[in-house]
């Protein structure tokens, strides 16, 4: 491999590795200090390695690089606090005393850690994910101002703010206390279950970035289970819960990469490895008493992996959802539990009950109300399409409508309308 | 937005229904709770088994359960938000519990705490 192209690779699965580890050396005010070296490491090997040739062994080449970087800086910032801020002398006396210990043990400890310091209820969850991106997965700025589809600017201040806030409240890199670990381990599991939907449904056209993100967040999932502490059933579910939906990737876009939606999807095209996967961790979930909101997603999740329609599935989806909502309320699993009550009790009933829920800015809303008044009263339904295609907000979802729209029309419903 | 405690009384706690049945109801409480929860209303609610029930009184008598003595039992509860009164009662309307003769729901306005209610 020429040294253009394995950067770029080693940068992903080393940068994280070597921030996590530095930051946890350095403490969390050094947070951007951390990252900075590593990034000036990989500059250098992008210097060094184009001219001289491969090191025998990257790897090494890149932690003693990082470790040197690191010393200096830790004795650089020493002498500023020694002549300038005699008070702060003692912050980082220790650190240079120690070595750098880039053991798989340590980073994987370190990665662990700095989840949950990311993870810390201080910072917004916009800016958790952005950071758990930057720090944990090594996206770079581009990368993840892409994926959220905003520019680089944003991204930056985003972040600048959340490592300040943590530097404010002088998060420590520890895991939380055995009392408090469950807590947090809540809102580290939240995290991780907005950065694989941001993956999952990001509007972004680059789809290699989007998978990447489901990855790198089931990735962090792994990371959990490998902790004894952290390694408990409900991180099973959402496991699973990730295992079942990334089993759709491929089906999910036709060739010219509109979404194909379920019930239009070839399920050969389905990831059979995944599902496998899923159902192992869902089986691991279910040991011990643990009950979260994941447990029941992943068990929606599970019965849609069966594609053929048959009342068994539908009855489990509609008391899944009846589950969901009420261990907690959101409008999405309101809407799709209206849609499988209309599978189990005929679209009549569920008109009633989608009534009833007055999601009016919501334009989701209006595409079940299409979906039920089909065949019931066209009218009715190209009503709700037309006023669900006013107030999307993107052209997937307008493209959509519009196909609904057309085919309601033109009097040739689409099969599962009927 | 107020809290409402819908109350279910059955008439007769002794009448015991088939294993089927038992699951039938189930099944149609919880697509029923599941509605209202759908529409962001449902706080809680409980089951409230009979066995195991206990009635004490006066001079530390205590008697197993409210069965035989008396015609009513409570089965359960659940707590809904409403805007009026008016609209847990629509709530309560869609009860299976109604399904059995002699059944009925109550509903009360829970006391908000604040020293007027």
């Amino acid at each position: 491999m020429q040294p253009q192209e394995l950067i770029p690779h080693l940068f992903r699965s080393e940068f994280s590795k070597l921030t996590a580890v530095l930051c946890r050396h350095m403490g969390i005010g050094h947070m951007e200090a951390a990252e900075d070296i590593v990034s000036e490491t990989f500059l250098s090997a992008l210097e060094n390695w184009s001219y001289k040739g491969l090191p025998p062994n990257p790897v090494a080449w890149l932690y003693t690089v990082a470790k040197n970087k690191c010393r200096n800086y830790i004795q650089r910032n020493q002498l500023f606090n020694i002549k300038i801020a005699q008070e702060l002398r003692s912050q980082s006396a220790d650190s240079n005393e120690t070595d750098i210990d880039l053991s798989e043990q340590n980073i994987t400890d370190s990665q662990l850690r700095m989840l949950f310091v990311i993870c810390h209820p201080s910072i917004a969850p916009e800016a958790q994910i952005g950071l758990s991106l930057r720090i944990l997965c090594g996206f770079g700025i581009e990368e993840i101002a892409n994926a959220f589809l905003v520019n680089r600017e944003t991204i930056n201040k985003r972040l600048y703010r959340a490592k300040e806030k943590l530097k404010a409240e002088n998060v420590s890199i520890e895991l939380p206390i055995p009392a408090a670990i469950n807590e947090r381990l809540d809102n580290v599991l939240t995290t991780l279950y907005l950065l694989f939907n941001e993956g999952y449904y990001s509007e972004s056209h680059d789809s290699i970035l989007r998978e990447d993100l489901c990855l790198e967040a089931m990735k962090l999932v792994y990371l959990l289970l490998q902790n004894e502490q952290t390694n408990q059933p409900k991180v099973h579910a959402l496991l699973s819960l990730m295992c079942f939906h990334s089993s759709r990737f491929a089906a999910r876009k036709n060739q010219q990469g509109e979404i194909v939606l379920y019930h239009d999807q070839d399920e050969s095209r389905w990831n059979y490895e995944l599902i496998a996967k899923g159902a192992f961790h869902l089986k691991q979930a279910s040991q011990g008493d643990q009950f979260s909101k994941y447990h029941l997603e992943a068990g929606i999740a599970y019965w849609h992996t069966i594609k053929t329609d048959n009342s068994e599935k539908w009855e489990n989806i509609l008391q899944l959802y009846n589950q969901l909502l009420r261990l907690e309320y959101s409008p999405v699993a309101a809407l799709n539990r209206t849609y499988a009550l209309s599978k189990v009790y005929g679209k009549q009933v569920a008109i009633n009950e989608a009534e009833k829920l007055q999601l009016n800015n919501n334009h989701y809303y209006f595409i079940l109300l299409g979906e039920l008044y089909c065949d019931i009263n066209n009218d009715r339904a190209s009503f709700n399409f037309e006023k669900a295609f006013e107030m999307a907000k993107n052209q997937t979802d307008r493209q959509i409508i519009k196909k609904r729209l057309d085919e309601l029309q033109q009097g040739n419903l689409p099969t599962h309308c009927q | 937005m107020e809290e409402f405690m819908l109350i279910f009384r059955h008439e007769d706690g002794n009448k015991v229904a088939s294993p089927e049945q038992i699951q039938v109801w189930m099944k149609q409480t919880m697509d029923w709770i599941g509605g209202i929860a759908a529409q962001n209303k449902f706080v809680q609610g409980n089951g409230l088994p009979f066995e195991d029930a206990r009635v004490v009184r006066p001079n530390n008598l205590v008697t197993n359960g409210p069965f035989g003595e008396i015609k009513e039992t409570i089965a359960g509860y659940i707590i809904v938000k409403a805007d009026s009164v008016e609209e847990a009662v629509e709530f309560a309307k869609g009860s299976p519990v109604l399904q059995g003769e002699g059944n009925s729901v109550e509903v009360r306005k829970i006391a908000r705490g604040d020293g007027i209610h």
